[in-house]
């Protein structure tokens, strides 16, 4: 009784699978609608009860239908937007190159050392709509100058922990007029983290900007403290 | 081209140099044995005192194969290129005179510190490329050993130049020019001027040209500590004097068209101390001309301009002080952090001031209204007549505003066509000009350095073309001119 309930469920996961198949033969075609119904239950059966008696066919058919799998599995790889990643050398896999055409939407580069000649390479993609450049060692002012380009599709840019961006950096990502959420925190190089929130926020209206708590080391109201150092000046 | 042959006073240097004219990494403290002993020595020999060994430490040095007049960016500029390019460690002495070590009035402190490359003439744009290559990667090419890095402080919000309908031809073209280049120069029309903008106020602006990356403003004074730093740990000398006198000699030679020509040959350079009448004469191969608004004076005691007008010894350095006057206001309600450095259809020019709605600006004043240049004083009337309005018309947020404070400086300015002298004199052979930039110099400085040390060291230009830019062009009457606003 349970062995029959086991085979039945094995029955059921390989029709699943074979209706992804085109036609292979041999001991992979189960259950296929090419063969006429005679032959199929007869070989199914005679399938079944070797199964049933040899844990080594069954083994062998185990092995071969993950194999089977397998390669579906890699060729739909890309299908459902999963991060590519590197494997633990740091290569990407070759089959990468076979996707050039497919358009870039979203680039982690997160602890990266890239850099200002580096960033060439990620003006070329035409459709990111993600940049994180989270602690990014080299990436300074001058870098951020540089990405105007893609003030078409990028919604969404981290610079959190970026060692070496100031508020003049920053002053230039309003070309982006796309951006739907910025991440400047943790940035040590800017100088009044709280008013720079602010200016950032109105440079860019429709855009969630995420990082610094704009009420943080503030005594007086953000338009009282410029007027106290104002002293009228005149000849 | 007459090549210039480098210097005859190297090797006799070592051999008749006093000690105490050499400064600089000496462990040994021979400063401090020498003052020993000339104390020993008083109060063994009673009576009067003793100079066998006088103080010469203030003085420069006796011989020198460079001697550049002028320590500010510029100078500064060509001293660290030249030692950058010099093919043996150590081959080229070089020595900057600068009268005054406060720099209380040189162009390059009071400099409002803008670097852009909306030039129409190719060559500046490329010079101006350079430098901002040059001061992004400020920190490989200054670098001195266990000095902090250098923090410039740039802004990399770009200049926008708005031009009214009669400019908007010559606008168009000049982008063009700089497109090739390889600048990141876009046009903008009203409308998009209006979207990106919303505080300019476009009446009468027909087009716009906004640059995009590698313009900005920055610190100069940054940049003068930075290479002064590294200039001086490249062994270059520094002395605080005034040139008071050339010593040169003459030839006579026949050109190809058998006339007469008089080339000279400067062969020392007079010192002189602050306070007191004490100078050294310099012994030098080579005298660079980097005095910036001062630099007529520098040419004048060569002999430049000695001679009949019209004539090439008639030639003057057409270089002259022309006084500028920066003015800081607070406007709370002006322009957000997107703003770039703005120069107006009328000449005013603004842009931010750090954090806190601070703006700094000016105009430059035409012919008839130009400003006495002996002082420095601010002139609080010109901005209220003659900038404010302006200012107020293309940005109404500013009809609000305070002035905060103001401060004066000088364009080394060329009266011929607004654009730098480099290279050689034709008669005066071994004096080379870095001067006359008209209010872009320090944005250029980089290139113009490279530029003159390859003329020195190599004999011609080898990067940059700047044959455009030389002396001849006085006396040919060739202007070389620049068709923007700016």
């Amino acid at each position: 009784m349970w062995d029959l309930v086991l085979g039945d469920r094995r029955i059921n996961s390989l029709r699943l699978v074979a209706r992804m198949w085109n036609g292979t033969r041999g001991i992979h075609r189960l259950g296929g609608a090419v063969v006429p119904e005679g032959n199929q239950k007869k070989e199914r059966t005679m399938l079944q009860f070797l199964t049933n008696h040899f844990y080594d066919v069954e083994a062998l058919r185990g092995y071969l239908l993950q194999r089977e799998m397998s390669k579906v599995h890699m060729k739909n790889r890309f299908r459902d937007k999963e991060w590519i990643r590197p494997d633990k050398y740091g290569h990407f896999s070759p089959e990468f190159w076979n996707f050039q055409e497919v358009p870039v939407e979203a680039v982690d580069a997160s602890d990266c050392e890239i850099n200002y000649e580096g960033l060439d390479n990620l003006l070329l993609l035409k459709e990111l709509q993600s940049l994180l450049l989270q602690r990014c060692p080299h990436v300074d002012d001058w870098c951020l100058s540089r990405l105007y380009p893609l003030a078409d599709s990028l919604q969404e840019l981290s610079l959190a922990g970026c060692p070496r961006v100031s508020e003049r950096g920053l002053a230039c990502l309003h070309h982006l007029q796309n951006l739907r959420r910025l991440d400047i925190s943790d940035l040590p190089a800017v100088s009044n983290p709280g008013l720079t929130q602010i200016l950032v926020e109105e440079m860019l209206p429709n855009c969630k900007v995420v990082g610094v708590d704009w009420a943080e080391g503030l005594k007086l109201g953000p338009e009282e403290q410029p007027q106290d150092t104002a002293s009228p000046v005149l000849a | 081209m007459i090549r210039r042959v480098l210097p005859h006073g190297l090797g006799r240097g070592l051999l008749i140099r006093r000690p105490g004219t050499r400064r600089g990494g000496f462990s040994l403290d021979w400063d401090g044995k020498v003052s020993e002993i000339k104390k020993k020595i008083k109060s063994i020999l009673p009576g009067t005192s003793c100079d066998l060994l006088p103080d010469t430490s203030h003085l420069p040095p006796e011989h020198s194969d460079v001697v550049i007049v002028g320590g500010g960016v510029l100078g500064l500029s060509v001293a660290y290129w030249l030692k950058k390019l010099e093919s043996r460690r150590g081959g080229i002495r070089v020595l900057v005179v600068e009268r005054d070590h406060t720099y209380s009035q040189a162009s390059t402190g009071l400099s409002v510190g803008g670097i852009c490359q909306q030039f129409s003439l190719p060559e500046n744009i490329q010079l101006s490329l350079f430098s901002a290559s040059f001061l992004r990667n400020i920190n490989e090419y200054l670098a001195v050993t266990n000095a902090p890095p250098l923090d410039l402080q740039f802004n990399p919000s770009g200049y926008l130049l708005l031009a009214s309908e009669k400019d908007a031809a010559a606008m168009e073209s000049n982008v063009k020019v700089q497109k090739q280049e390889g600048a990141k120069v876009c046009l903008m029309s009203p409308d998009q001027l209006r979207n990106k903008f919303p505080w300019i106020n476009t009446e009468g602006v027909a087009l716009a040209s906004y640059g995009m990356e590698n313009e900005g403003w920055f610190d100069p004074w940054c940049l003068l500590q930075g290479l002064r730093q590294k200039v001086e740990s490249m062994g270059v000398f520094f002395c605080q004097g005034e040139v008071t006198r050339f010593v040169s000699s003459s030839q006579r030679m026949l050109t190809t068209d058998d006339e007469m020509v008089i080339l000279k040959r400067i062969h020392e350079v007079h010192v002189k101390m602050d306070h007191s009448l004490e100078y050294q004469p310099v012994e030098c191969a080579i005298v660079i001309n980097a005095a910036g608004a001062w630099s007529a004076q520098i040419a004048a005691l060569a002999g430049i301009g000695k001679g009949p007008p019209g004539t090439l010894q008639g030639t003057k350095l057409p270089v002259e002080p022309r006084k500028r006057d920066v003015y800081v206001w607070h406007c709370p309600q002006g322009p957000g952090l997107e703003t770039p450095l703005v120069a107006d259809t009328s000449g005013a020019y603004f842009r931010r001031e750090g954090l806190g709605s601070n703006y700094l600006g000016g105009r430059s004043p035409t012919e008839e209204e130009e400003p006495d240049p002996t002082n420095l004083e601010v002139d609080h009337d010109f901005f209220q007549e003659k900038v404010w309005p302006h200012l107020a018309l293309r940005v109404p947020a500013f009809e609000t505003l305070k002035v905060q404070t103001a401060w004066a400086g000088y364009y080394d300015y060329n009266t011929f066509d607004q654009n730098g002298v480099v290279g050689p004199h034709p008669l005066v052979v071994n004096m080379y000009f870095a001067t006359g930039f008209s209010g872009h110099g320090l944005q250029q400085a980089p290139g113009v350095g490279r530029a003159v040390a390859e003329m020195i060291l190599q004999g011609s230009f080898q990067t940059i073309d700047l044959s455009s830019f030389l002396f001849n062009r006085f006396y040919l009457g060739e202007k070389t001119q620049e068709n923007t606003t700016m």
